[in-house]
């Protein structure tokens, strides 16, 4: 049924530490490799091999460029580089279920993760349009919805080992970027972690109440205040203002011409 | 959003068809016999080719059957079951109008409210997702409901009505053209709440996630065309509005309503291009394209 739950046992989901990552597609990669090889349908490419390549991913990282606005203190902040990666946020008033006209998209009352039941899923792209991440994509070959399944044959897959029943993203990551975990519970890693570091929502004004929660940068050191020069400055003074030697010549010999 | 030809076919055609059928459920014109067969033709040829056409975009029509089974939450769903109801009460009372020369008229009028509540079904599909800001207000119910009844009265040939109902449709699509340019930005939804950067500064977008193109950005992010929207809006305001209401206010000839029902069609194809390919969805904000 795609009514949602109005509660539901567990609120399974991701920290991601926008602080930490560093932009390096290792998550993109393990999820591609996982999500294709196991529950449900490939992640198909198109036209892998020339020009227009284009596939269906469950995760990827944008990377953004943040302009620090400039002030009487700080004429010339440092912009700042923010590598970005981007899931299905398990949302808890999620419009991609509500929309769903065959009862294909569902939200998991035992701990929240929302899923595509892909033999009901008739292609009608609806559930896309309807989320305001981009967290889903219709697979071109397969002709189904396609979205994070937050690795649920993984994490209570009793044939892995303990450490590995996570999500792909997060057992793959090697700047300890993404974090999961049960934010029901006050006191899991995940909820002390987003309480702890302001953990924030992506476009709350959208009403979706995500799951997932974003991590902000850290304040940036700030090297490039006015009037705080260092101490050492004084001594990368230019000691030569006049070009002197081969360099002195070749400057006269062109003013000359 | 992407224009897909399947969906503008499918919204301009029935919303036509179930135009004319919810007159002729009312008895405008009150025909029966050979005229009313034609006539029923008509608006199930329009109301079940745009179904069809609407079924071309899907990954797997096969199993489009499952679509009627979650009215209590899908618009979708929803337009799906009112189009079937549409679609059966009608065709009853046609065959007992045509073959029985049976005339129940309270069966017609539950037809007629049927095929309204099917074009507000669509509308709704639109209108609900917050996710495209043009398109999430009462206003874009009003549009195609307006544009179907006006449409329908045209083809029904019920002129005195179709001179009042064009003009109506024609005000509500321009205010509708005007909410919607500035609806991005009333909405609240930039690229500061999109990434959570804002209180640092100003956002942008340095790197997209993949060099090539995906799904998201075929299907969400069309852009291509925009620069002709002004005039696409004055053919569709022509096209669509004024010349038929021009060539009904001359003395009535079949051979100028014909003129004015394919002018209206193409005027209204135009409308809904433009619909879908000025739409823009907030997940564009992730790449930097709005």
């Amino acid at each position: 049924m795609t009514q949602l739950p109005a509660t539901t046992q567990r609120k399974l989901g991701l920290v991601i530490d926008l602080d930490t990552c560093v932009g390096c597609h290792a998550c993109v990669v393990s999820c591609k490799g996982w999500n294709t090889e196991n529950y449900g349908a490939p992640l198909s490419d198109q036209n892998a091999y020339d020009g227009a390549a284009s596939g269906t991913f469950l995760n990827r990282v944008h990377s953004y460029e943040v302009q620090p606005l400039a002030t009487s203190e700080m004429p010339h902040p440092a912009a700042q580089l923010i590598h970005f990666p981007k899931s299905c946020l398990h949302c808890e008033d999620a419009p991609c279920v509500t929309v769903c006209p065959t009862g294909a998209s569902y939200k998991r009352v035992e701990d929240g993760i929302v899923l595509v039941n892909e033999s009901d899923c008739i292609g009608c792209g609806l559930c896309a349009w309807a989320c305001p991440y981009g967290a889903r994509e219709l697979d071109a070959a397969e002709g189904v919805m396609k979205k994070c399944t937050l690795c649920v044959d993984r994490i209570y897959n009793e044939n892995l080992p303990e450490v590995d029943r996570v999500p792909a993203c997060v057992r793959t990551c090697p700047a300890g970027a993404r974090h999961f975990g049960d934010f029901a519970d006050p006191e899991s890693h995940v909820s002390k972690l987003s309480a702890e570091r302001g953990g924030m929502d992506l476009m709350p004004e959208q009403g979706t109440k995500p799951v997932n929660k974003y991590l902000p940068p850290r304040p940036k050191d700030q090297m490039d205040r006015a009037g705080e020069v260092d101490v050492l400055a004084p001594f990368l003074e230019p000691v030569v203002e006049e070009p002197r030697g081969f360099l002195g010549w070749l400057d006269k010999a062109l003013e000359r011409i | 959003m992407h224009p897909a030809p399947s969906v503008i076919v499918f919204t301009t055609l029935s919303g036509l068809g179930f135009g004319l059928l919810f007159f002729l459920g009312l008895g405008l014109p009150d025909v029966s016999g050979w005229v009313a067969f034609v006539f029923f033709a008509m608006g199930f040829g329009l109301a079940v080719g745009g179904l069809l056409a609407s079924t071309f975009h899907l990954g797997h029509p096969e199993r489009a059957i499952k679509a009627f089974s979650q009215w209590r939450s899908s618009w979708l769903s929803r337009e799906g079951v009112a189009a079937v109801a549409a679609l059966l009460v009608m065709g009853l009372y046609a065959a007992l109008l045509i073959f029985l020369d049976v005339k129940l008229a309270p069966l017609g009028w539950i037809g007629a409210v049927l095929c309204l509540a099917t074009v507000y079904a669509t509308s709704m599909i639109y209108a609900q997702l917050s996710t495209v800001p043009r398109w999430k207000t009462a206003l874009t119910p009003a549009l195609l409901l307006s544009i179907s009844l006006a449409g329908g009265a045209l083809l029904a040939g019920q002129l005195a009505l179709a001179k009042i109902l064009l003009p109506i449709a024609a005000v509500i699509q321009v205010i509708w053209w005007v909410r919607g340019d500035t609806a991005l930005k009333q909405s609240g939804t930039d690229m500061a709440s999109a990434t959570g950067l804002g209180n640092i500064g100003s956002v942008r977008a340095f790197e997209p996630p993949h060099t090539g193109t995906n799904y998201l950005l075929r299907e969400l992010v069309f852009e291509v065309g925009r620069k002709h929207a002004v005039k696409l809006r004055a053919i569709a305001l022509v096209l669509g509005f004024v010349l038929p209401v021009l060539l009904i206010l001359i003395p009535f000839a079949h051979a100028l309503a014909l003129v004015a029902i394919v002018l209206h069609l193409m005027g209204i194809a135009a409308s809904r291009w433009l619909f879908f390919a000025e739409a823009e969805h907030v997940v564009g904000l992730y790449y930097g394209k709005r």
